[in-house]
């Protein structure tokens, strides 16, 4: 069994009366891509907010490294968030700053390069990501969506992090373009070597990046395995979800 | 037993909002305990700090500019209608100097930056918030408070005395010009009324307000924007309360600074 890098358990997470999280327990082990999958509103992004401190549970426990992330000082934290990366769903770049000022973030304002080493880094990372240099003086708001999703990628990868999280990588892209950035996010974690936690109902995309694939419903992992698994399974509801039936025991409210 | 029900229900009622006020006022104090915190240790964004000081500086200038101009312009007028009744017309420089420096031009000026700058600040964090940049700040080792809170609060502590010092010098400015171009004053000794009035007191009772003025517009402006939520609308709404807030307590803490400069 490989060693674990993300363990959490009985977390319980809940907005006044709503419970999103129900004693939620769930392993991610070193190096490897798992991939969450869920409807919205079943508490997938709130589960990895919980896991970057974003949010604090009411109960339960989530270990990083062994490190106890429920309760943490904000000191720890940002030592915490060192070795994590992130691609937001909306890309989340920061508007009064150009492409490579938003890529090239964490350099300049916690590692203590200069302008012109963090812009070459920014310009290389980019690159990697598949975009011209040309567009590295741009504002975010002159980016295509595709676009904008690739600097939050390089955003999220320039700094090697040992763990990095996708929020719906694919959301509000084309097929193909989907396709792109899902190839580059398994480039890229399998060149860092990195762990991997996606969210994501794009089945797609899920069978692209995943290792191994957990279903949330409720609150609760519900299944999980491999993405062979996946085809295999007779959970009621994971065939609903990954056939995307409306008819099923997942109950939509419309 | 009717009658109690009736008035837990009326107890229920009224207690609600009571209870979310409290809440807010609770939220709002950790906030402030947190950007002072904040404010004193590093590390310190100069860039952004300076970013600031020159949207909320530079840029409001000629705003603050023809406010203090008009401000001092009326007084003169108005004082000069009343004071010739009593044949007290040379009390117009006085009154102007007084006018400006100690109420003018920092309520004024400061009404007028929380409008410009206060609503600025609140839609540029609460967009921040709603489209998760401050969270991606956070996950890139940022804390959002020492990224965006504090160079704002230092920029208005900073900016808002050296804007009402110049506001205080176009006021006078207005008031002799209406003096001596419609009132027919002679300009030395209207310089002289002015500069003979002038104490270190009214200058520093302004500068004291208008930091203070500056704070609570930077404080406003970055509490509604970074507690927004919602969207657009969210976002709209922290925009309007940064604004409306701002101008109370602006007025509140006018008097309270009054108070503690000129009472008996």
């Amino acid at each position: 069994m490989s060693e674990v890098k993300i363990k959490l358990r009985n977390v319980n997470k809940s907005f006044g009366k709503k419970i999103v999280l129900r004693n939620l327990n769930l392993d991610v082990c070193k190096g490897e891509s798992l991939v969450v999958i869920g409807g919205s509103g079943t508490g997938k992004s709130v589960l990895i907010k919980c896991i970057q401190g974003l949010l604090t549970p009411e109960d339960g426990s989530i270990l990083v490294d062994d490190q106890e992330v429920v309760g943490i000082d904000e000191k720890d934290k940002e030592a915490l968030h060192s070795k994590m990366g992130m691609l937001f769903q909306g890309g989340a770049l920061f508007d009064s700053l150009s492409v490579w000022e938003n890529v090239a973030f964490d350099l300049l304002e916690n590692k203590g390069y200069n302008k012109k080493d963090a812009r070459n880094e920014a310009i290389r990372v980019l690159r990697s990501v598949g975009l011209d240099p040309d567009v590295a003086d741009l504002s975010p708001a002159e980016l295509s969506g595709g676009m904008q999703k690739r600097v939050g990628l390089a955003r999220a990868i320039i700094s090697r992090p040992e763990i990095i999280f996708f929020d719906e990588p694919t959301t509000g892209l084309d097929p193909i373009m989907a396709d792109v950035i899902n190839d580059l996010i398994v480039e890229s974690v399998k060149g860092l070597g990195a762990t991997a936690l996606t969210i994501t109902h794009d089945m797609a995309s899920a069978r692209k990046i995943a290792d191994r694939v957990a279903m949330l419903y409720k609150g609760e992992i519900i299944w999980q395995g491999t993405v062979k698994d996946l085809d295999k399974t007779d959970n009621p509801y994971v065939v609903q979800f990954i056939n995307g039936r409306s008819q099923g025991p997942i109950k939509t409210g419309v | 037993m009717i009658i109690l029900i009736k008035i837990e229900k009326f107890l229920r009622r009224q207690g609600k909002p009571l209870v979310n006020f409290i809440f807010k006022v609770g939220e709002l104090f950790i906030f402030i305990s947190q950007t002072v915190y904040n404010c004193f240790t590093p590390p310190f964004y100069w860039r952004n700090f300076t970013r600031q000081v020159i949207d909320m500086g530079f840029y409001s200038l000629p705003v603050v500019g023809l406010t203090t101009i008009f401000a001092g312009m009326v007084i003169a007028l108005q004082s000069y209608s009343g004071f010739a009744s009593v044949g007290a017309e040379s009390m117009v420089a006085s009154v102007v100097l007084i006018s400006v420096t100690r109420e003018l031009a920092p309520v004024l000026s400061a009404l007028m930056v929380a409008g410009r700058i206060g609503a600025a600040m609140a839609a540029e964090i609460g967009t921040m918030r709603v489209t998760e940049q401050i969270d991606a700040l956070t996950t890139l080792s940022t804390n959002p408070f020492k990224y965006l809170v504090s160079p704002r609060i230092w920029a208005g502590l900073v900016v808002m005395p050296i804007l009402v010092l110049i506001g205080d010098v176009i006021g006078i400015f207005g008031g002799y010009v209406v003096g001596v171009y419609k009132l027919g004053f002679n300009p030395a000794n209207y310089i002289n009324a002015t500069l003979d009035e002038l104490q270190a007191l009214d200058i520093t009772t302004g500068v004291v307000k208008a930091a203070v003025f500056g704070f609570i517009i930077s404080l406003m402006g970055c509490y509604n924007g970074y507690k927004s939520k919602g969207g657009a609308q969210g976002v709209g709404e922290a925009t309007t309360n940064a604004v409306v807030s701002s101008s109370i307590l602006i007025l509140i803490f006018n008097y309270i600074v009054t108070e503690l400069f000129f009472s008996r």
